[in-house]
């Protein structure tokens, strides 16, 4: 099925590739499953003008693996994933998919929420904690790492069926708390180069910084697959690479610090379309 | 009477080189580091900056890698210039010795507390710095003096 779909993309292609090649260049050209990277009119009280994809800044190599699902490299982990949510696993003998049926139904939307509130654990969950609950609870199996390669493909399945759809996390109520700690992370300047994440995602986007073109640091299209990694990596591990290159210590994944943070930043980023799994340099 | 004075010119260089020593030994503590009206008056160590070594600094992602924020035209074979701050060229027509100094020394006392630039000689930081560089400086003061000297070297 995929085999002769590429194929007969690759007839179109070559037939017009003039044509597809001015698509590929011009400043309309999109990743796939999205029709916008940028919010033109950001919610009330933004920090920012105009809220735009990390897409965006990209060269248009890396822009391009991300404009067609057969090219990126991310999509593997999507497909694994798939396999994962139809496996049965734990004590209980289910699968995810003996609770949850079709994710393309159950699951859609759900990305672009996360984290969200748990009423009985009284705290925020991200995509990895809230799987990992439904894992050690729900099918009696064994927690999954942040970043083994179950986790990434679990929470890059999920997430996928939340694509093109706007980001648009809780930050009132029980989750304002945690909000506006991440918030306060997200300005604190750390480390010895004694900076904060807003000296160069807000106030220094679209410049470059040596060979690094900044861009806004925004969350949607994770988890991401780097060139860098050479594999999909979870929000929180880009958090702690970060810190560590303006040498501080950075916090854990999975830590409430971490956790209030992408709560915020999934905020500053409300209404712009989930791309999982992107692609970056 | 000869004999003499140069036996004195000879003390004298002796003294020099001793006193070169000891600024070398005690090169002026980062918390004591005056900034009076954007300025710092003297030497950091005693010991002139050699231009050359600071050229390299400038461009040394572990050192000063002022070149990940400022575009220098003379530096217009390496690749990657930043576009953070404004270009240096020139940067020795529109700023003294001393007020270079108090710049790399502590930036946010001269460019304001917004700057995104590190302050190079200065113990206080971010919170959590990692283990490694926890109370040390960016760079050594020497290595400030050649980044000055470097620096006095553009003109326009
Ligand atoms: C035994 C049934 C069961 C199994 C198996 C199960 N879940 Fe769940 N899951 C639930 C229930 C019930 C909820 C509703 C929230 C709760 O637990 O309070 C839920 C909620 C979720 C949510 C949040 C949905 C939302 O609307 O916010 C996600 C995501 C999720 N599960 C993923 C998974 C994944 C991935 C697997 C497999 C690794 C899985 N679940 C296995 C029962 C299950
Ligand atoms: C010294 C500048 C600098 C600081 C400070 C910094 N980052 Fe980054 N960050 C980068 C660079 C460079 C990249 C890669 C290019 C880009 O997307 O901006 C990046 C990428 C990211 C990305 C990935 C964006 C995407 O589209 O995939 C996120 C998320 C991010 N940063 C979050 C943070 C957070 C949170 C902080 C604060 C803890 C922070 N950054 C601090 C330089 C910085
Ligand atoms: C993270 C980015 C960054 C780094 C690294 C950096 N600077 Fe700066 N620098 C700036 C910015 C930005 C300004 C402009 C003031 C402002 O807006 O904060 C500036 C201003 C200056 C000025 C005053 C410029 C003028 O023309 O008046 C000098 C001098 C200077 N920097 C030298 C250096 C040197 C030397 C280094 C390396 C040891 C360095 N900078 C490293 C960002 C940086």
């Amino acid at each position: 099925m995929k085999g002769s779909f590429k194929l007969g993309l690759l007839v179109t292609i070559a037939a017009g590739s003039t044509i597809m090649m001015g698509v590929a260049n011009s400043q309309d050209s999109l990743p796939a499953g999205v029709t916008s990277i940028k919010v033109a009119t950001p919610y009330k009280g933004s920090p920012l003008d105009e809220i735009i994809s990390g897409w965006h800044f990209r060269a248009s190599e890396t822009q391009s693996l991300q404009q067609d699902d057969f090219d990126n490299p991310g999509y593997l982990w999507v497909d694994k994933g798939e396999s994962l949510w139809n496996t049965v696993d734990g004590e209980a003998g289910k699968s995810c998919a003996s609770c949850h049926n079709e994710a393309a139904k159950s699951m859609k939307g759900v990305g672009a929420e996360m984290p969200k509130w748990d009423a009985k654990l009284k705290r925020p969950l991200t995509m990895e904690q809230r799987i990992n609950s439904c894992r050690t609870n729900n099918m009696k199996a064994k927690a999954w790492k942040w970043e083994a390669d179950q986790m990434l493909s679990m929470t890059a399945f999920v997430r996928n069926q939340s694509r093109g759809m706007p980001v648009n996390v809780q930050v009132d109520g029980p989750m304002k708390a945690w909000a506006e700690k991440g918030k306060e992370v997200y300005y604190t300047r750390v480390g010895q180069l004694d900076m904060s994440c807003a000296n160069c995602h807000e106030a220094n986007y679209g410049k470059h910084i040596r060979a690094d073109h900044l861009s806004q640091g925004q969350s949607n299209g994770f988890p991401t697959y780097r060139l860098k990694w050479q594999k999909l990596g979870s929000l929180h591990r880009r958090f702690k690479g970060c810190m560590k290159n303006i040498r501080a210590v950075p916090y854990k994944r999975g830590s409430d610090e971490f956790v209030a943070m992408e709560i915020y930043l999934a905020h500053r980023g409300k209404g712009l379309q989930v791309e999982t799994p992107a692609v970056r340099n | 009477m000869m004999k003499a004075n140069s036996l004195i010119a000879g003390c004298a260089a002796a003294l020099m080189t001793v006193m070169a020593g000891s600024a070398l030994a005690e090169a002026t503590k980062p918390d004591m580091v005056k900034i009076d009206d954007n300025k710092v008056k003297s030497s950091l160590t005693g010991i002139k900056g050699n231009a050359a070594d600071g050229k390299k600094w400038f461009a040394n992602r572990k050192l000063g890698n002022c070149l990940a924020c400022h575009s220098n035209k003379d530096m217009t074979s390496k690749p990657f210039h930043g576009e953070i701050g404004p270009p240096i060229d020139g940067v020795a027509d529109r700023h003294s010795e001393q007020e270079l100094r108090a710049i790399l020394v502590d930036s946010k006392t001269v460019l304001g507390k917004e700057t995104i630039m590190p302050g190079f000689y200065k113990i206080k930081t971010g919170a959590r710095p990692a283990k490694k560089f926890k109370g040390k400086t960016i760079l050594s003061g020497q290595q400030v003096e050649d980044i000055i000297a470097y620096l006095l070297t553009l003109k326009e």
